[in-house]
């Protein structure tokens, strides 16, 4: 055997045993990495009241209700399996609306509604132009949320 | 590959080619400004702020283009000595920690408008800004030893350690649920991007690619001709003495 198969032998095995532990520790570490809970997975395993965590899923359709003092916000979020009512008093970032993906962050109180004190607009991975997503609504093709008004 | 590890082939090849990719570079990147920026439309959900896209998702490509570029020539260093590989290293790093701090800063732009927030630690932002220490490191142990051989061994050793790093980076999106929304560019299915939207971002990322090119050329040429004067001047030294 060459001294360059040798070397090459040790880089490539350094590199393999070096992924699998890696890999096993984010394996070990999903829990953490994983940045937000959905609705079916609070619903599987209920958190510790008092603890902060995320949340996010879908803002259900017809859901949105804007109180009296014109800053707290009731809306539920869903996963279209199961879905969590959600309290939040601040401003919503720009792509807040019906239908959108967010991540809320925040406590689930007692009464099972969740004490959001942040709350994240998340955008899929589609672009297009707006003309595009008129015409595909019309010929029914449309699979997204709602466009921006 | 072996052929070009030669340092004078390696110099002529470059001189030939520098000034093509350079001019190549420069009108692709132009191009691509002028149609993302005037030309192509709006996003139906995101407006004008989608513009960002053009400037951050190439950055992010390079990020991770050039740490790959960096491992493969460490390897290379590591397993046959080439003598331009350690070169290569050390003339890509501060490009790629650059196009990561671009990619970062433009990420944080679009964030605040879109989601809500500057920064999350989510797991494909924090990826990427260990990616950016990485380089950071990188470029420090190159220059930690007073034997410039030595300080690249060390840091070919770092680039491939490093280098888990980069599928991490990639399928992040996928694995764990993020912020930061899954590919709309490589993936299984095809683009998700209106083809309107597309051509400026390839125009863009293959410029920012041959601009990385030109620019890591020249630096490994000048690597090349510091060697070769500090040579000049030893041997210069030897026959005074």
């Amino acid at each position: 055997m060459t001294r360059k198969r040798r070397r090459m032998i040790f880089v490539l095995t350094g590199m393999v045993l070096l992924s699998a532990a890696v890999g096993l520790v984010l394996v070990a570490f999903e829990e953490s990495v994983t940045f937000f809970y959905s609705p079916s997975e609070l619903a599987a395993e209920t958190p510790p009241l008092g603890r902060a965590f995320r949340l996010g899923g879908l803002v259900e359709e017809k859901s949105v209700k804007k109180l009296e003092d014109g800053l707290t916000v009731e809306f539920r979020i869903t996963d279209l399996a199961e879905s969590v009512a959600v309290r939040y008093r601040g401003i919503l970032p720009d792509l807040f609306r019906e239908g959108q993906g967010v991540i809320t962050e925040g406590k689930l109180g007692a009464d099972g509604v969740f004490a959001a004190q942040e709350v994240l607009a998340k955008h899929d991975e589609t672009y297009m132009p707006r003309e595009v997503a008129d015409a595909l609504k019309e010929a029914g093709q449309w699979r997204g949320g709602e466009a921006k008004e | 590959m072996h052929r070009f590890a030669n340092p004078g082939r390696f110099l002529r090849i470059a001189n030939a080619v520098l000034p093509w990719i350079a001019v190549l570079a420069a009108v692709l990147i132009g191009a691509g400004l002028y149609l993302a920026l005037f030309v192509s439309p709006a996003d139906y959900q995101q407006g004008d702020s989608v513009r960002i896209m053009y400037v951050h998702v190439p950055s992010a490509w390079m990020a991770m283009f050039i740490y790959t570029v960096i491992a493969a020539a460490s390897a290379s260093s590591l397993i046959w000595r080439h003598p331009l590989a350690d070169l290569v290293a050390k003339a890509s790093s501060p490009i790629g920690a650059c196009f990561t701090f671009l990619a970062l800063a433009t990420g944080s732009l679009w964030g605040k408008p879109m989601w809500g927030a500057w920064w999350v630690w989510d797991a494909r932002l924090t990826s990427v800004l260990v990616l950016f220490f990485l380089y950071l490191g990188h470029m420090a142990l190159m220059g930690a030893f007073d034997n410039a051989a030595r300080g690249a061994r060390a840091a070919a050793i770092l680039a491939l350690v490093g280098f888990v790093n980069v599928p991490i980076i990639k399928f992040s999106v996928e694995w764990w649920s993020t912020l930061h929304q899954p590919s709309s560019v490589l993936r299984l299915d095809g683009p998700s991007i209106h083809p309107s939207m597309l051509w400026p971002l390839l125009a863009m990322g293959l410029g920012f690619k041959l601009y990385y090119l030109a620019l890591m050329l020249v630096r490994v040429k000048s690597e090349l001709i510091a060697a070769r004067v500090s040579a000049r001047a030893s041997a210069a030294a030897e026959a005074a003495a």
